[in-house]
């Protein structure tokens, strides 16, 4: 509890830094605040959980690991923000405050134990989010994206209110323990309501993870949005969405699975081939990246699929793997954009030769992001795959495998121009904050591809 | 207050239900057919709206305040979603002259 209280603090401290034209001391106070925020985790790691404040928030383990996972993902986010915001404004210290505002949000959306705390968490993240979107506030593209981010972002929080109104009508209260006691007691009994609250629950959680068919917003935002913003969305955003849903339904929902999960198959499938295919026709960079987004968001509903004890560790893994490769892919494709001015495949032709280090980072990303042994990513989807086949859902996993052999294409193509596509260009500068990043998501992506065992044991 | 509750209770949960389904139907098919970013924004209130009358004729129908108190949190959270939304609507409206969502073609592919 008192990480959030930090958080909270923090973010409004940054503010008044802001105020008191303190532009020097922002980001190390919000870097010291999140390692902080981490500590404080820590310290409570362990100790066994009691549901706080009337049953609001449960801090257990699967809590605590996807709340450090996403302040770690923001400390990277800052990191690479050391000189990008500087640049476009005067008041920096905005972006501060509403990207840890938002990480609050993502914070209450991985550890909620009552559905009022699901509906506020994901609130707070997105409205922070949706300013963030359009912070640029001259770009038509920006505009738009913030435009279309509010639309289905309001949109789909209608949907989420009224499933949680219906579970509310069928079980008598928003208590996880209590709708869980409903659901168990009386399997014969359970109201039609609660079935049509489950089904407007998965729609508007698959919108705020972007899974098909509920996607069509993503390309458009993460392509409009400041690109560290969209590594933001789509690392972040997209762990709370996935652990929220994850928690919601292993909490509560595992005794009607034979009622959701075909609907969530079918929504997996869609997912994977709407993402791949649209993925490999992309000329830009970032629109690719942004459809490939959507392809891991179906292989990350693998996990709820096939729901057990082993859903959380593969959901930790895959998104651990997923969200550092592409913090690396976003992160250098903002070099590569102030180099060269262009988001295309091209703009990275002939990289190899000048920034052989950088180089060599992107091409582990995308490795990883491919899911080619030694890297992270291929444990990741490993156990995802492993997941699924335990539960016999073979024909899920022989189309998952076409796609994972569809996504190798496209992300090879970045590689492709990279080391075999010569042309003479200027060695790109990268500063300091940037090599640290992308040289702990790179080595942190080797290690878990070759020591898998130091993260699946922690839920 | 007792009245009150009467009242609500006097009336079938069935029908709430229904009525409820009616109006998020209508704000579902607005945001969906509407052009105007305004009557986007209406419609979705309309889908918040008819949430907030469900939760309270089942609050009252199960006698338990969680419900109603819920409300007050849809209030306040759609008030700040609202109050941003504008802004970006007219954020949008200073650099386009236009509120119609089919201006927002750039973005393609």
């Amino acid at each position: 509890m008192s990480a959030i209280i930090t958080l909270s603090l923090l973010a409004i401290l940054v503010l008044y830094l802001g105020l008191f034209k303190a532009r020097r001391a922002l980001l190390p106070v919000s870097l010291l605040g999140l390692v902080a925020t981490v500590v404080l985790y820590g310290v409570q790691w362990g100790k066994t959980a009691e549901p706080l404040y009337s049953g609001m928030v449960l801090f257990d383990h699967f809590a605590v690991v996807f709340s450090v996972v996403c302040v770690i993902l923001t400390i990277l986010v800052l990191l690479l923000s050391k000189d990008y915001f500087d640049k476009s404004s005067p008041h920096v210290a905005e972006y501060y405050a509403l990207l840890l505002f938002s990480l609050t949000g993502a914070v209450l959306v991985v550890s909620f134990h009552n559905l009022a705390m699901l509906f506020i968490g994901i609130e707070i993240m997105s409205v922070a989010l949706y300013i963030l979107a359009g912070i640029r506030k001259k770009d038509f593209a920006s505009n738009e994206a913030a435009l279309k981010y509010f639309l289905m972002g309001a949109y789909s929080t209608g949907f989420l209110l009224f499933g949680i109104a219906l579970l509310y009508g069928a079980s008598g209260s928003f208590d996880l323990a209590a709708i869980k006691e409903y659901v168990v007691s009386n399997p014969q009994g359970i109201s039609p309501l609660f079935y049509a609250g489950i089904l407007l629950l998965i729609v508007s959680l698959a919108f705020k993870l972007g899974a098909a068919p509920f996607h069509f917003w993503t390309p458009d935002v993460y392509d409009g949005s400041p690109i560290l913003i969209t590594i933001f969305m789509a690392t972040v955003v997209k762990t709370a969405a996935i652990a929220g849903f994850l928690r919601l339904f292993y909490f509560c929902f595992i005794p009607l699975q034979d009622f959701w999960v075909p609907v969530l198959l079918v929504m997996t499938i869609i997912t994977l081939f709407v993402g791949n295919l649209t993925a490999i026709v992309q000329q830009s960079v970032k629109r690719m990246l942004a459809y490939s987004s959507i392809s891991h968001a179906g292989y990350l509903l693998f996990a709820i699929v096939a729901i057990g004890a082993t859903s959380a560790n593969s959901v930790l893994f895959y998104v651990t793997a997923y969200s550092l490769s592409t913090i690396i892919g976003f992160g250098s494709l903002i070099l590569v954009k102030r180099a060269t001015g262009s988001e295309h495949f091209e703009a990275f032709n002939g990289l190899a030769k000048k920034n052989p280090y950088l180089s060599l980072a992107i091409a582990i990303a995308m490795l990883s992001l491919a899911g080619i042994p030694l890297t992270a990513g291929f444990v990741g989807k490993f156990m995802m795959f492993s997941g699924v086949l335990a539960d016999y859902q073979v024909l899920l996993v022989v189309l998952a495998v076409i796609n994972a052999a569809m996504g190798i294409f496209y992300y090879f193509r970045v590689i492709v121009a990279m080391y075999f596509k010569p042309l003479d260009r200027d060695a790109i500068v990268v500063s300091g904050p940037y090599r640290v990043v992308f040289f702990l998501a790179a080595l942190i992506t080797l290690l878990l591809g070759v020591y898998p065992a130091w993260l699946t044991g922690l839920i | 207050m007792e009245t009150i509750v009467q009242n609500i209770q006097g009336v079938p949960l069935n029908h709430y239900i229904l009525f409820c389904s009616i109006i998020f139907t209508i704000g579902v098919m607005g945001v969906l057919i509407r052009r105007n970013v305004i009557i986007i924004m209406m419609s979705v209130e309309l889908m918040l709206n008819s949430v907030n009358l469900l939760l309270t004729a089942f609050s009252v129908h199960h006698g338990d305040a969680a419900g109603q108190v819920f409300v007050f949190f849809i209030m306040a959270l759609a008030a700040a979603e609202v109050a941003v939304g504008l802004a970006i609507i007219v954020m949008v409206y200073r650099n386009t002259r236009s509120v119609d969502i089919n201006a927002l073609n750039r973005l393609r592919g």
